[in-house]
């Protein structure tokens, strides 16, 4: 630490800065907490107060078992947080194990077509599903996946980016730790079981944040994919939720139920920081 | 690329790599190639005949003006989202280095928009920002701001900027944190030791070693833009009023699942699609170039 940068001067400044990100970042969320323990008819009142109210308990009792009413008669919030976490459950375990396989496949084996394959992979990293959306949507009705879990999932699964995460790791075992298996009569499947994904643990873990995220905030595809309430996953339920004009909408309930949604994606990105940090950089760069 | 001590064998590697091009193919190849070739024909008002019309989808999607309202409306907002989210980004993650105590607070508070779903946040937007019930909104009336998103197209514009950048700021903040954090001690103590001030450091040395960081999230965030932010748009403003919000990825959806009009939505797709490979091809011939960090 240089002595300059303690120097009176510049010491306020970075917090002074550092607060107001951090006002801007936690506003929206407070406001939204707060409204999620007022009644309807104080949330209404502008200004709505900005501290808690006394509904904590019977909002969040009502969204969770009961949910909103109106035009979308939605699921209660348990079934919705259900949906959202087996979505966001198989596509990150999806990914991560179809990742795994492919990546150990062109790293470790040399075969024809491998190059090919490999590039095949990599150009789906340029496709994101938004842009593919009519045509995909298309197919998936064609199978017959329409308003299921499969429908909701398995487009979601392939991933270049998790694939080119194990590539660049597995490129880094050295040589001398496969030959040494190899001596000891150790197979590939063996190789990979005991060796192999041990080693991986760390970009898993970071994988695992990445891609829970990525799969609990899905909002377009399976808006498109589900036609079935039963089905909705969250993310997409607050906004059916919000009326468009015609019917008023239970501010109460969809505020409740927002904070619900953004507790596991928090909780997960808060827990598991280290690693995440550490992941995003590297995946990406 | 190429590891020099492998296996060998000759079914395995086909079997490990068989789930992952099974999805590729049925719903990456199979659906490109389909919006491909939808985008060559021309349907009927009944759906009951198919006719290959050529380039025609596509010369008509260039030359609506509709289209290309749209598509300048999206360079805008791409713009706007990504200098409101870098800038910002840039700024907390210089102060972020500087500070020791509450360094880890600082950095868990403004990592969250990002765990946070587009279209959530774009709910948390419109609530604070909804003319009768919003609190922000309440302020700018008492301020004499005529604010009202439901109805004038810039205010509108303007709220779903503010929200896709408002959760952009995380992913650029843990970037740039980790661009500051790779660049030597030493260069900014010599720096120091020569006189010069913080802006001066920041202007010849931090900057410039941050150029790198700076192009690739760049790109980012226009990608980001262009395409991640369909659910803030759908949440905040459904594209409205009168079409001042709606970017490329809502006229693609909106003409392809609503209006049916599938030869121009395909068109529409595969354009997209050459943005995206054009974008992401910058990014690659940059970051393969990149030597700092």
């Amino acid at each position: 630490m240089n002595p300059q940068t303690l120097g009176a001067r510049t010491n306020w400044l970075p917090h002074a800065v550092l607060w107001i990100g951090v006002f801007i970042t936690a506003f929206p969320l407070w406001v939204t907490f707060v409204a999620s323990t007022l009644t309807p008819r104080d949330i209404a009142q502008a200004p709505m107060q900005l501290y808690p109210g006394g509904e904590f308990l019977a909002n969040y009792a009502e969204a969770w078992s009961k949910g909103a009413t109106g035009t979308y008669l939605s699921p209660p919030a348990s079934t919705l947080l259900l949906n959202s976490l087996i979505v966001a459950l198989i596509v990150t375990f999806g990914k991560i194990a179809v990742s795994l396989i492919s990546a150990y496949a062109v790293v470790f084996f040399k075969f024809p077509g491998r190059m090919f394959f490999f590039w095949m992979i990599f150009i789906t990293l340029m496709l994101p599903v938004e842009v593919r959306i009519v045509p995909t949507y298309q197919v998936v009705t064609d199978l017959k996946l329409i308003n299921t879990y499969t429908g909701l999932t398995l487009p979601l699964i392939a991933s270049a980016t998790a694939t080119l995460l194990f590539r660049q790791f597995f490129l880094t075992i050295p040589d001398e730790l496969v030959e040494a298996a190899k001596i000891d009569g150790a197979g590939p499947v063996r190789f990979f079981r005991d060796v192999v994904v041990p080693l991986s643990r760390t970009n898993i873990a970071a994988l695992f944040v990445i891609l829970f995220i990525y799969g609990w905030n899905q909002y377009l595809w399976p808006l498109l994919i589900t036609t079935s309430n039963s089905l909705d996953v969250i993310v997409v339920a607050i906004k059916k939720m919000i009326g468009t004009g015609a019917e008023p909408t239970d501010w109460h309930i969809v505020m409740s139920t927002t904070i619900l949604a953004l507790i596991p994606p928090v909780l997960v990105i808060i827990v598991m920081q280290k690693s995440f940090v550490k992941g995003l950089t590297d995946t990406e760069k | 690329m190429q590891r020099r001590v492998i296996f060998n064998n000759k079914l395995l590697p086909y079997l490990l790599l068989a789930p992952q091009l099974a999805v590729t193919l049925v719903f990456f190849f199979w659906p490109a190639g389909q919006a491909i070739h939808m985008s060559l024909l021309q349907q009927d008002a009944f759906g009951q005949s198919v006719t290959f019309v050529g380039l025609d989808n596509f010369k008509e999607v260039l030359s609506d003006p509709d289209y290309r309202a749209t598509l300048w409306r999206t360079i805008i907002f791409s713009s706007a989202v990504a200098i409101f989210a870098l800038v910002p980004a840039l700024l907390f993650a210089v102060m972020a280095e500087r500070v020791v105590r509450g360094a880890t607070f600082y950095r868990t508070v403004l990592v969250l928009p990002y765990a946070i779903a587009p279209a959530v946040a774009g709910v948390l937007w419109l609530f604070m920002f909804s003319p009768s019930i919003g609190i922000v909104a309440y302020g700018l009336k008492k301020l004499g701001v005529d604010w009202n998103p439901k109805l004038d197209g810039d205010d509108a514009m303007i709220l779903v900027i503010i929200a896709a950048a408002w959760k952009q700021i995380s992913y650029n903040f843990l970037f740039f944190l980790a661009g500051l954090q790779s660049i030597p001690k030493a260069l900014l103590e010599a720096a120091s030791i020569d006189g010069a001030g913080e802006w001066r450091k920041f202007r010849t040395i931090i900057f410039p070693l941050l150029s790198p960081t700076t192009f690739f999230l760049l790109v980012v965030n226009i990608v980001y833009a262009f395409f991640d932010t369909y659910g803030i748009i759908d949440t905040v403003t459904s594209g409205g009023p009168a079409k001042a919000t709606e970017i490329l990825v809502y006229k693609v959806y909106y003409d392809g699942v609503i209006a049916l009009n599938l030869g121009s939505s395909a068109a529409q797709s595969v354009i997209l699609m050459a943005i995206v490979i054009v974008l992401t091809a910058i990014q690659f011939r940059y970051v393969e170039k990149k030597v700092h960090y």
